[in-house]
């Protein structure tokens, strides 16, 4: 009985703590309609401006506190506000997802700035009033736990009373039904919507500052509780406050219990980290299908790819150059080229399912580690190995992907992070996996007798694949495939009035780009000679994804620059302690500036050649939407120095998705 | 028996009711009208037909099948082609494109990987009379144009049962008139039409049947002559109102003409709701 009555004061504590953060995401949601990936992030940088007053500058705790939660979190909610979630607010779902996942790593990489992580300095943050209890049912309640369920009562009322008694309450409520028409009305939704930033701002922070005492003063587990929250608002539909509080109490007491877990450390560690997504998938199971809907705003992405010739002619020239180019580099250079390479077949995955499809995947790592490990699995140099390591991929990505999609690009995002938590807690840190923290050793491919142990040649490969895949992706693009991709992501309602199915369409879209991002994975262990879970943590999707958002995720080109970025940004880092940190910075700094443009680097490269060279055609690229004139398809006269599909039309407005 | 029938279909919103038992039926062959003041619910009753939105109350009976819960994909299989008022042209690709999607849609899968010449997606535009635009991007072309692209995209997927909003909104004169024969051809070689229209020229000259909708409710059924004659139609949607007419009106039409120009305008409840002024 003590024990029962201990875990359930244990997980009202979480609960409480969700709860706050959890209705904080749903306020700015639902009053915005941006999904802020970077809420948890927030919460973060919130604790650790909070150790620096508090602990640090040896402030009292109310003084931190009051400094945290009244300047520092509305400065903080003002700022985000004009610089970035404006400019996301009518964007595509893809656009807001990109962005504020650069947001999301930004901060990490601002917090890894000030509060380096290698000094010696050891930075922890205490429950307050220490480990002063009183007695309830028979067991101890520490005040930490109490203050924390009375503040999540407070944000309860509090929100209540703002929302259903005062003025800008009824605004940010008539903001969630419709916000054109509050505009029409003389409302200012500027306001609205940067009190609503200032507010989840603060939840966000109180949520941060109530946590940190349990969770540690790190970049990242704060910064996940952003999947915590969204599986508790889940419940609530995203929509729903009173909803989101009790899938947050759910969520916490269930935590609470697991502790009754006994078993393997792999369990009991794990568990607690699995515990948001598997609510999550459940909750998602039974959530019904969302409606079409008509009326929304067309894609305007111009969609002009490279005739077959061209394509093909650009793509034996790319691979000779490239190859040319391997020959001259020292060995561990080389080694770098082939990971680049492997990074940008990962891309091409992302071409096809964000650039073409707008949908966004935020665990495509999760999937090359899929692929490294089956390939480790059989231990042989047989080319069967790959294959059925791609299509157990595929297989996997099918399954993440069947009760997600038939819900909306948000939904699936999301649980694409949740899938790749619970991946890297219960399956890659398993012993049947690569062992609790092990690796385990692979052997390279060999074809038609020859075994590409020398390096060289084994990019050569990589490059073969490269090539091929990017050419089969744009004869994809030509074809019937490409046009019905084009145009669901355009009109998923007319497409539907066609006769489309497209939720078997969509998994198996999402499944193919699963199988090429797990075919990467087996060509990475074959480089590396081994697989290591730590290689393919969920959260390094995030960098990827920004990474080929940056460079271009729309055209085979921006695959290849974004594989090199996502391989040189940490080699960069690493040459000086001043640039730790710089990966995040430059990807996530790079993704909020560009992210309104899905074809990224790429594009800009084009269109700056054509300030050089003010002839050179820059194909497809459209300066205005209302171009009426007739444009027929260019497909020759272009030279691209490597293999490109033509970057496509930069229109404002328009996103990955 | 009736290609398709609408069977005292209810839709809600909230407090608001969009459509209100409503019955209408479409034969093969024939064109029906499908008129009534914006907001009456037409659009909201095409989305039911459809399957765009799940009725509150009611049933859709299509080729004798209960299709009420068929999702929008099956009942496009079936048969049924729509085109919609808030055009939904897939506005990243070609006129040409648009009409290729509909074909590889309808033609399945298998076909996909094929890369054969569709010739129907040329015959297409050229019925509906694009020819001009074939390679031009969707988004860039004139309203009219884009609307008729949807009616050629509906084609291409051979529907039994066309569902055309608001098709000639956005075509000059003569554009309707030949979208008129258009029509009539199609209705000739057997394909079911019912149309939302507000050109009650066009709406006359074409329809065999004419359904009006009023606040939700089906307020007349009738041939465009008897339509033309009902008073209470006339003043509420043909703009000629002539109080001096003698002509005839059946009871029933009267009376729920009468009790629906009584009644108060429920959208008001509607708007009044964010009242928010400039300091919210």
């Amino acid at each position: 009985m003590d024990v029962f009555v201990s875990y359930t004061i244990y997980g009202l504590f979480f609960g409480a703590a969700y709860a706050i953060a959890a209705s904080g995401l749903v306020l700015t949601y639902t009053t915005t309609r941006v999904f802020n990936l970077a809420h948890g992030a927030t919460s973060m940088v919130a604790a650790f401006v909070f150790w620096q007053l508090h602990v640090d500058k040896g402030m009292p705790t109310w003084a931190a506190i009051l400094l945290v939660l009244f300047v520092f979190a509305p400065l903080y909610g003002i700022v985000l506000e004009r610089l970035v979630m404006r400019r996301v607010s009518d964007a595509p779902v893809g656009v807001m997802l990109v962005m504020t996942l650069g947001l999301f790593l930004f901060l990490i990489g601002i917090a890894q700035q000030i509060w380096p992580s290698n000094t010696s300095k050891y930075r922890y943050v205490t429950q307050f009033f220490g480990t002063k209890s009183f007695p309830v049912f028979g067991v101890q309640m520490y005040y930490h736990y109490l203050i924390t369920i009375i503040a999540a009562a407070a944000c309860a009322a509090g929100l209540y009373v703002m929302l259903n008694r005062t003025r800008i309450g009824t605004a940010m409520r008539a903001a969630v039904d419709n916000r054109e028409l509050l505009q029409l009305f003389g409302a200012n939704s500027n306001r609205v919507s940067i009190l609503s930033w200032i507010i989840g701002s603060q939840m966000a922070a109180v949520a941060g500052i109530l946590l940190v005492a349990k969770t540690g003063l790190d970049y990242y587990q704060l910064t996940f509780l952003v999947i915590n929250a969204f599986a508790a608002a889940m419940l609530g539909r995203l929509r729903s406050l009173p909803f989101t509080y009790l899938g947050s109490i759910l969520l916490g007491l269930a935590i609470g219990y697991s502790q009754y877990v006994h078993g393997s450390e792999l369990l009991e560690n794990g568990l607690q980290f699995a515990l948001p997504t598997l609510m999550l998938f459940l909750i998602l199971i039974f959530v019904p299908e969302v409606r079409l809907r008509v009326g929304q705003v067309k894609g305007v992405l111009a969609a002009n790819v490279p005739s077959a010739r061209r394509a093909l002619t650009t793509g034996v020239v790319f691979f000779f150059l490239a190859l040319f180019v391997t020959e001259l580099l020292n060995p561990t250079n080389t080694l770098r080229f082939g990971e680049a390479l492997v990074f940008g077949i990962t891309m091409l995955s992302l071409v096809l399912l964000t650039g073409y499809g707008g949908y966004v995947s935020l665990s495509q790592l999760t999937f090359v580690g899929v692929g490294a490990a089956v390939v480790c699995k059989f231990n042989t140099s047989s080319p069967v190995a790959i294959l059925v390591a791609v299509l157990i991929t595929a297989g996997v990505g099918a399954a993440v992907a069947l009760p997600v999609l038939r819900l909306t690009g948000l939904y699936l995002a999301l649980a694409t992070m949740a899938f790749g938590q619970l991946m890297d807690y219960l399956v890659f840190n398993a012993s049947f996996m690569f062992g609790f923290g092990g690796k385990i050793n692979a052997k390279r491919v060999s074809l038609f007798g020859y075994d590409f142990s020398d390096t060289t040649s084994y990019v050569a490969l990589e490059l073969a694949v490269f090539v091929l895949l990017g050419l089969g992706l744009l004869t994809i693009r030509r074809g019937a495939v490409g046009r019905l991709l084009i145009a669901l992501r355009d009109s998923p309602a007319a497409c539907a009035t066609l006769g489309l199915n497209q939720r078997w369409f969509r998994v198996a879209v999402f499944s193919v780009s699963a199988g090429v991002a797990g075919l990467a994975g087996a060509l990475m262990a074959g480089l590396q000679g081994y697989a290591a879970p730590g290689d393919y943590k969920e959260f390094q999707s995030l960098p990827l994804l920004l990474a080929a958002a940056v460079a271009g995720i729309t055209t085979v080109s921006g695959a290849f620059a974004g594989g090199l970025l996502l391989m040189l940004l940490p080699v960069l880092a690493a040459t000086s302690t001043a640039l730790s940190g710089l990966e995040f910075l430059v990807l996530g700094g790079g993704a909020i500036l560009l992210a309104r443009d899905p074809n990224g680097l790429v594009n800009l490269f084009y269109r700056g050649m054509r300030a050089v060279v003010p002839r050179m055609p820059v194909p497809g690229w459209v300066t205005q939407r209302a171009a009426s004139a007739p444009k027929p398809a260019e497909v020759d006269g272009e030279e691209d120095e490597d293999l490109d599909e033509i970057p496509e039309a930069q229109v404002a407005g328009h996103g990955v998705a | 028996m009736a290609l398709l029938e609408a069977i005292g279909v209810t839709v809600r919103f909230g407090g608001i009711t969009a459509v209100d038992d409503a019955f209408l039926s479409a034969e093969p062959g024939s064109i029906t009208g499908l008129i009534g003041p914006n907001g009456a619910g037409k659009t909201t009753l095409f989305n039911v037909i459809t399957g765009l939105q799940p009725p509150t109350k009611g049933r859709i009976r299509f080729k004798n099948h209960d299709v009420t819960r068929a999702p929008v994909d099956r009942r496009a299989k079936m048969g049924m082609g729509r085109t919609f008022q808030r055009l939904e042209a897939f506005g990243s690709l070609t006129v040409r494109e648009n009409v290729q999607v509909a074909r590889d849609v309808h033609a399945g899968a298998r076909s996909w990987f094929g890369g054969r010449k569709d010739k129907r997606v040329g015959e297409l535009i050229e019925i509906v009379g694009l020819d001009r635009y074939v390679n031009q991007r969707a988004d860039s072309v004139p309203t009219g144009v884009a609307r008729l692209l949807e009616v050629a995209r509906a084609l291409a997927i051979e529907p039994e049962l066309l569902l055309l909003d608001e098709p000639s909104s956005g075509l000059d004169e003569a554009e309707t008139e030949s979208f008129g024969t258009l029509l009539q051809n199609l209705a000739r070689e057997g394909c079911a039409i019912l149309m939302v229209e507000h050109d009650m020229d066009l709406v006359m000259g074409v329809c065999e049947l004419i359904h009006v909708l009023e606040f939700g409710k089906v307020i007349a059924t009738g041939t465009p002559a008897q339509i033309r004659s009902n008073r209470a139609v006339q003043a509420a949607y043909l703009g000629f109102s002539d109080d001096s007419t003698t002509m005839q009106v059946p009871d029933d039409i009267a009376a729920a003409a009468t009790a629906m120009l009584a009644a108060p305008n429920p959208t008001e409840t509607t708007l009044s709701i964010p009242a928010v002024d400039g300091e919210g």
